[in-house]
């Protein structure tokens, strides 16, 4: 099975009007053509290499992470001698995506990487996390490399680039025994030494994915007496698996059971600063973290992916009262919801991607050049619709993940609750997706200011402008009614200037911009390609009515309830 | 059940690493393994439009064990044969992606209708041709023709040893190679001197996946015959990036005898085929007690299904 071949609503994104910006922009004018073998000549050869790549990934993911997901799941990493011993298959996994060369995806060519733009890379972490959503996380963490090749000096980056190429995992480690949704509380010290000009930390990390990597990025103080986020800087250090960084223990969870979760020990471990001092949470684990973010979202859809397959064939096999329980319409309503939430979510995610693929882009070539100040305002502009739409992401589609994990347990019935089928596996993976790089109502209060600015509404009016076929007129109609209920209702909650109240509500506001936004992406889709048909008039009848109860209780809530609420 | 062949203390002997020059034969065959209601035609010949062109799985298992002893051997070189049609290069540009060195594809009209005994005589010809080969690494047999005679019957036609069934080469040093063997109850470790030829059992190590930098690099690859098919001028291409060529052989290239090639050099003549399916005709209802399961045991006995 190929999970990328089998599936034409991946490879319709690799066709979307703004791919060709995106991928002449990441080649630099294709020029490493003449340098490397693998580069691209021109746009569709790059495209096609695309292609090409994402099937093997498919064919890997489908032949052999897929089956090895329920293995994983029940054998877990061990800890032995203060080390990470994954299970067998997440090895077995590995070991294959390291041969086949797909780690360093999105790195430049001269470190090894395939310089691939984030769409390719997505869909392959999209990919990944349909055949097992905790392995993904293994592979994902590639991700921290970016943050090497962006901020880091040159001799760092052929230091550890070409490291993370060939295979070596990488892990992030920022969260503290007491500082988790609020990095600034980060302890974990570093002191630097005159005598060898090496930094050198100490200190505890607690809830590290992968804590056992070879290539560690690690947020900790180096300004003694401070206790905020300007105190802290940014390192990366070589975990040579020795006594200078022990794995404790890993934590025992509800699901994504295959991905060791770890609390360390750093005892004097050397490392190296990236960047600038004091810029350590405030620019760089930002950066990581937004990163991290659009990988969540990936991960959501891929699982969502994975509990609509799981719940569609269910329903096609099982019968009962004579025919397949599809026939029934409370069971195939269930699965056309999964399928909409699972495109809109989809939607979103490469919408979302392709706004940091241009911004990237121009972040890189701004390091060599000057930009022009149609660039520099282009820049800026995707700058901020990513920043804008990646927690938007991040929030609706783990969210649709979940609830696709319940509904697809569900469709199972009595056997959906026994360990026999993959479905309670996805039920239990898909509970972190909400929470971690950030939980939903952190989402929101990232998402909550482009609400206030009005950032979502411009790019809504954007898409009101876009060529949109006439048979999506009644929905297009529909939404623009919405979208002007949308901006009075925000225009009134921001003349009260009451911000307790605002935060309250700012759920319902980011989810009724969230369903505009998804709306017009799929009927805009739907007009390129009508495989999205269904899912685009589905997810719009699902869309207004969720618009409409959030919009009915804003309406109908005096901002002093809000008092009522308070425990 | 392990039957060890060779004597242990070899084995701690100083290695004497070759540079191998390894060729691998490989076939494109359609997918049989999923078939539908019209696998077969109207005249019981299998209906290969109608079938997925792919690469032969057991041929795999046999590249992979090639790709692992050129990594030990460094210097070491793959390439790969296949006869067949000019889309039948897809094998070969699959395996370069999996990390061969190149291929040759023989093709021509001549080839046609051959049966096993042509196919490994047009094969061995090939061979020669290439020159001097260490070792031959093939699939046990193909799924469309399920014969294992073609491996085999090579090796007799170049006279050299062949070691069949193989699960594992476990390694090749001082001119010698030592191959696992499946058996029907277990497995047996042999060696014997190079050039040999090996077949290779689908219970070896499934083959690495396609290597996302030499797929980009040789997509583009194709045999003179598919450029021209395609009506493509590759002319730039090839003089910039010469390793884009994939070899070609005719029949002019090889040293033959006509009259053993294709349908003139093959014997085998299919006379009927029948098309079986399975029905359940009688059945018997036994009662759980050791009386009835005693009767039935001595019933088939006798009559031969089993014992």
């Amino acid at each position: 099975m190929n999970f990328y071949k089998e599936n034409p609503a991946l490879k319709f994104q690799l066709s979307h009007p703004l791919m060709e910006k995106i991928v002449t922009l990441k080649e630099r004018n294709y020029e490493d053509k003449d340098k490397y073998d693998y580069a691209p000549e021109n746009f569709e050869d790059a495209i096609d290499s695309y292609d090409k790549i994402l099937e093997i990934i498919g064919e890997i993911c489908g032949e052999i992470i897929a089956p090895n997901a329920e293995g994983v799941d029940h054998d877990g990493p061990q800890v032995i001698n203060n080390r990470v011993k994954y299970a067998p298959g997440t090895q077995i996994n590995h070991e294959t995506l390291a041969k086949a060369g797909l780690y360093g995806m999105s790195l430049p060519r001269q470190y090894g990487g395939l310089n691939f733009s984030m769409v390719p890379y997505v869909m392959a972490a999209e990919l990944v996390s349909r055949a097992d959503a905790g392995f993904a996380n293994i592979w994902g963490l590639q991700d921290c490399a970016e943050t090497i090749a962006e901020f880091a000096s040159d001799d760092i980056k052929a230091e550890f680039l070409p490291r993370v190429c060939a295979g070596e995992t990488c892990s992030m480690d920022l969260t503290e025994p007491d500082a988790g949704s609020d990095l600034q509380a980060v302890q974990l010290k570093a002191t630097f030494n005159e005598e060898d000009q090496t930094w050198y930390l100490n200190g505890v990390k607690r809830f590290i994915t992968n804590g056992d990597a070879h290539i560690k990025l690690v947020l900790a103080r180096t300004e003694e007496g401070t206790t905020d986020g300007r105190g802290l800087s940014y390192f990366v250090c070589d975990n040579k698996h020795n006594d200078k960084i022990k794995v404790r223990r890993i934590e025992n969870k509800l699901g994504i059971k295959g991905s060791p979760t770890c609390e360390l020990v750093f005892t004097n471990a050397p490392a190296k600063l990236i960047g600038t001092r004091r810029m350590g949470l405030i620019k760089y684990v930002m950066s990581l973290m937004n990163g991290a973010r659009l990988g969540v979202g990936a991960q959501s859809v891929g699982l969502s992916a994975s509990a609509y397959e799981e719940a569609l064939a269910y329903a096609k096999d099982r019968r009962q009262f004579g025919k397949a329980i599809i026939e029934f319409p409370a069971v195939f309503e269930m699965i056309s919801l999964i399928k909409a939430k699972l495109d809109a979510s989809r939607a979103i995610l490469y919408e979302c991607t392709r706004f940091v693929d241009v911004y990237k882009a121009y972040e890189a070539i701004e390091a060599t050049r000057k930009l022009t100040p149609e660039e520099k305002a282009e820049y800026k502009d995707f700058q901020k619709l990513a920043d804008a739409f990646t927690p938007m992401l991040k929030m609706f589609a783990s969210e649709f993940a979940n609830q696709n994990a319940y509904d697809c347990i569900q469709v199972h019935g009595g056997s959906g609750f026994m360990k026999d089928y993959p479905c309670e596996r996805l039920y239990r993976d898909a509970r972190i997706l909400t929470i971690y790089e950030g939980t939903s109502q952190l989402q929101t209060v990232a998402a909550i200011r482009h609400v206030t600015t009005h950032s979502y509404l411009k790019q809504i009016r954007k898409y009101e402008a876009e060529n949109i076929d006439t048979r999506f007129d009644n929905i297009k109609n529909a939404l623009i009614n919405m979208t002007n209920q949308y901006e009075e209702v925000v225009n009134r909650v921001v003349e009260l200037k009451n911000q307790e109240y605002t935060d309250f509500i700012a759920r319902r506001l980011v989810e009724m911009a969230g369903h505009i936004i998804m709306t017009y992406l799929l009927i805009i889709d739907a007009t390129r390609d009508n495989q999205f048909d269904n899912s685009a008039r589905v997810y719009f009848n699902y869309a207004q009515t969720e618009f409409a109860k959030h919009l009915h209780f804003i309406n109908n809530f005096n901002a002093d309830d809000v008092n009522l609420y308070k425990a | 059940m392990l039957i060890n062949f060779y004597p242990r203390n070899k084995l701690t002997k100083q290695v004497i690493r070759m540079e191998l020059k390894i060729v691998v034969l490989a076939k494109q065959v359609p997918d049989t393994r999923n078939v539908g209601k019209d696998a077969m035609k109207e005249d019981g010949t299998v209906n290969r439009a109608a079938l997925p062109a792919i690469f032969n799985p057991e041929d795999l298992n046999a590249l992979e064990q090639a790709l692992r002893l050129k990594e030990k051997n460094p210097g070491s070189t793959v390439h790969i044969l296949t006869m067949g049609p000019s889309r039948a290069a897809e094998v070969i540009r699959e395996s370069i992606f999996r990390g061969a060195d190149g291929g040759y594809l023989l093709s021509g009209r001549e080839f046609a209708g051959s049966d096993t005994l042509a196919t490994s005589y047009a094969l061995s010809c090939a061979l020669r041709k290439i020159g001097k080969i260490d070792i031959i690494i093939c699939g046990r047999q193909a799924i469309d023709g399920d014969t294992a005679q073609v491996g085999p019957q090579v090796a007799e036609k170049l006279s050299i040893p062949q070691i069949t069934y193989a699960e594992e080469i476990v390694d090749v040093k001082d001119n010698t190679i030592i191959v696992k063997r499946r058996l029907e109850r277990g497995t047996e470790v042999v060696q014997g001197k190079l050039p040999m030829l090996v077949t290779v059992n689908g219970s070896a190590a499934p083959c690495r996946p396609r290597h996302a930098k030499l797929t980009m690099k040789y997509k583009l690859a194709k045999t003179p015959s598919e450029i021209a098919e395609a009506g493509l001028d590759y002319t730039d291409l090839l003089s910039k990036k010469p390793y884009l060529k994939i070899n070609e052989l005719s029949v002019a290239d090889i040293d033959h005898d006509p009259k053993w090639l294709g349908m003139s050099g093959s014997p085998t003549k299919v006379k009927q085929i029948e098309s079986v399916v399975f029905t359940a005709k009688e059945s018997k209802r036994l009662q759980p007690t050791d009386a009835e399961i005693d009767a039935l045991m001595k019933e088939l006995i006798v009559n031969h299904t089993i014992g």
